[in-house]
């Protein structure tokens, strides 16, 4: 299959069960402020590439990283530089 | 893992030992694609490559320009740090140590960067001495750009990771400076061959 | 119910292979018994994880097709034909065969039932299987919100839970279903024939001044397209909900 550029891009939904682990809670309804543009996207909709060594999920709007999850050796780990701001409720 | 789904078999890939394959790595047929974002795409007419930092006078090349430098025909073994490997890739490129000729120098390091904002750091010395080109060709054919055309750095020695994608220049500099990756876990080096994958590794 | 459905720690279990339902040449449902399922939302989904005998491991993710109400979890594959799990789950799995799985997982794609907004569903293929959870959710609960789905397939035979749906769609209920057919069409047929377009929005969704609620489901480029269209339409974003596959599933 030659992977076309579309088919790697996914939404916060391929995540969902990645930062389940992480948060141990469901984190899709979460809204994050881009430290790039300021914009506020639920995390449902940002833009996802898993086709990576690591995940890297990109602002919908200005296309900023905002963060990457990289698994190995029974580690995680995360930047989310990208976010200034996650809110959720409990 | 004791759990085996019954009759799973998975891609195909060869575990087999080989002195070829470094530890933990399995030979695939097909070439992967990995994505960090979009797919930059850059017309040849717009490209240009160039090294600068701890240097004199920048250089750079238009790709006419680039085109016009000596080139080698290269057939390495590839392995990415997700597991894979790719045995005989064959690849056009133009020697890094063509690109550096006549370059002098004090940095030790150097940033790869690529169009759309990828980074990756490597030792000078890494790039140097016949172990790494800036490829635009794989098997004979114009590099396609979900595989980094126009082109890409090829160092085969180290994890692919360290290969950046849709490469736009070097930057020469005194100091290490870890890139996309090895700012979240992934191991500075990378030698496949010590299974250098992550921090602490 | 929908509390433990957010929360909680996601552990892997097993569930067992109860029945394998050929939904269309390529499309199969596998419903499974998964002792100790705390429930879930239309609309979630479960990471499947297959293990070879030398410890190779894939992960997909997979919707959830079943209603929360049916007491066996449904899900329904597409099998790609260059796919690595897809045509193990889909080919391969007997019934009594294991299958790892964890979830249920997705809090933003999510259909509960009691919001009054009327709903509009667009898929593509097999996107089509998480808005279907969403309809069964809908019928077994006998609730009247008024629902059209859109429902993109390459031809007639690819359409998933066709006879269901219009045995569904025929109950006067409030639940409408048009098709698109968009590569072949059978002789008499009288839906749509073409792509998701602007128009064929237009004829097929609420006004906006009805301030529906949207989910779409399918390929990337389909999701985006219609997502973009909704929105130029004038539809609150914050009011369209999407799940891209990509070419996922393989």
């Amino acid at each position: 299959m030659t992977a076309q550029q579309s088919d790697m891009k996914l939404d916060g939904n391929a995540i969902a069960g990645l930062l389940r682990e992480i948060f141990s809670m469901e984190m899709t309804t979460a809204e994050g402020t881009c430290a790039n543009c300021g914009r506020v996207h639920v995390v449902g909709e940002v833009v996802v590439y898993l086709n990576a060594p690591g995940a890297v999920v990109r602002c919908p709007s200005c296309d900023h990283v905002q963060m990457k999850i990289v698994q190995g050796r029974g580690k995680y780990w995360i930047d989310m530089s990208g976010v200034r701001c996650l809110e959720f409720s409990i | 893992m004791s759990f085996i789904s019954r009759g799973f078999r998975g891609k195909r890939r060869d575990t087999a030992s080989s002195s070829r394959l470094p530890p933990g790595q399995y030979v695939v047929n097909d070439f992967p694609v990995l994505s960090a974002g979009p797919t930059p795409r850059i017309p040849v007419a717009e490209w240009s490559f160039v090294i600068e930092g701890e240097i004199d006078k920048p250089r750079s090349w238009t790709w006419d320009e680039f085109r016009k430098l000596p080139t080698e025909q290269v057939t390495k073994d590839i392995h990415c740090v997700t597991k894979w490997s790719k045995f005989d890739t064959g690849w056009t490129g133009v020697s890094v140590d063509t690109l550096m000729e006549g370059v002098d120098t004090a940095a030790e390091f150097v940033i790869e960067f690529s169009y759309g904002g990828y980074t990756t750091n490597l030792p000078l010395d890494d790039v140097t001495g016949g172990k790494a080109w800036v490829a635009f060709e794989f098997d004979g054919q114009p590099l396609h750009p979900e595989h980094g055309g126009p082109a890409r750095m090829l160092v085969p020695h180290l994890y692919f990771w360290k290969s950046a994608k849709w490469i736009r220049g070097l930057r020469l500099v005194n100091e290490d400076h870890p890139g996309f990756w090895e700012t979240n876990g992934y191991h500075n080096y990378g030698d496949p061959w010590r299974e250098q994958r992550y921090w602490g590794d | 119910m929908a509390r433990t459905a957010v929360l909680g720690r996601l552990i892997w279990q097993f569930g067992t292979v109860a029945e394998l339902v050929q939904e269309t040449p390529k499309v199969a449902s596998l419903i499974l018994d998964v002792p100790g399922w705390t429930g879930h939302l239309a609309g979630q989904h479960v990471d499947v994880r297959l293990t070879a005998d030398d410890g190779y491991q894939a992960q997909r993710s997979y919707s959830i097709a079943s209603p929360p109400e049916d007491s066996r979890l449904a899900i329904t594959v597409e099998r790609l034909d260059d796919g690595e799990v897809s045509p193990y789950l889909v080919g391969e799995v007997r019934t009594g065969d294991k299958v790892e799985l964890r979830g249920p997982i997705g809090g933003y794609f999510v259909w509960r039932g009691d919001d009054e907004r009327p709903v509009l569903l667009v898929a593509g293929g097999s996107g089509v299987v998480p808005l279907m959870a969403m309809i069964r959710h809908r019928a077994a609960n006998h609730l009247k919100t008024p629902t059209r789905l859109l429902y993109s397939s390459r031809s007639y035979e690819d359409i998933i839970y066709r006879a269901e749906l219009d045995r569904l769609a025929s109950a006067g209920d409030g639940l409408t279903v048009a098709h698109t057919l968009t590569r072949m069409q059978p002789a008499g047929w009288t839906g749509y024939a073409r792509r998701l377009d602007s128009a064929m929005l237009a004829e097929v969704a609420w006004p906006k001044a009805q301030a529906p609620i949207v989910y779409v489901c399918g390929p990337t480029p389909m999701v985006e397209n219609a997502a973009s269209l909704l929105v130029e339409m004038g539809f609150d974003p914050a009011s369209v909900k999407t799940e891209r596959f990509g070419a996922t599933g393989g």
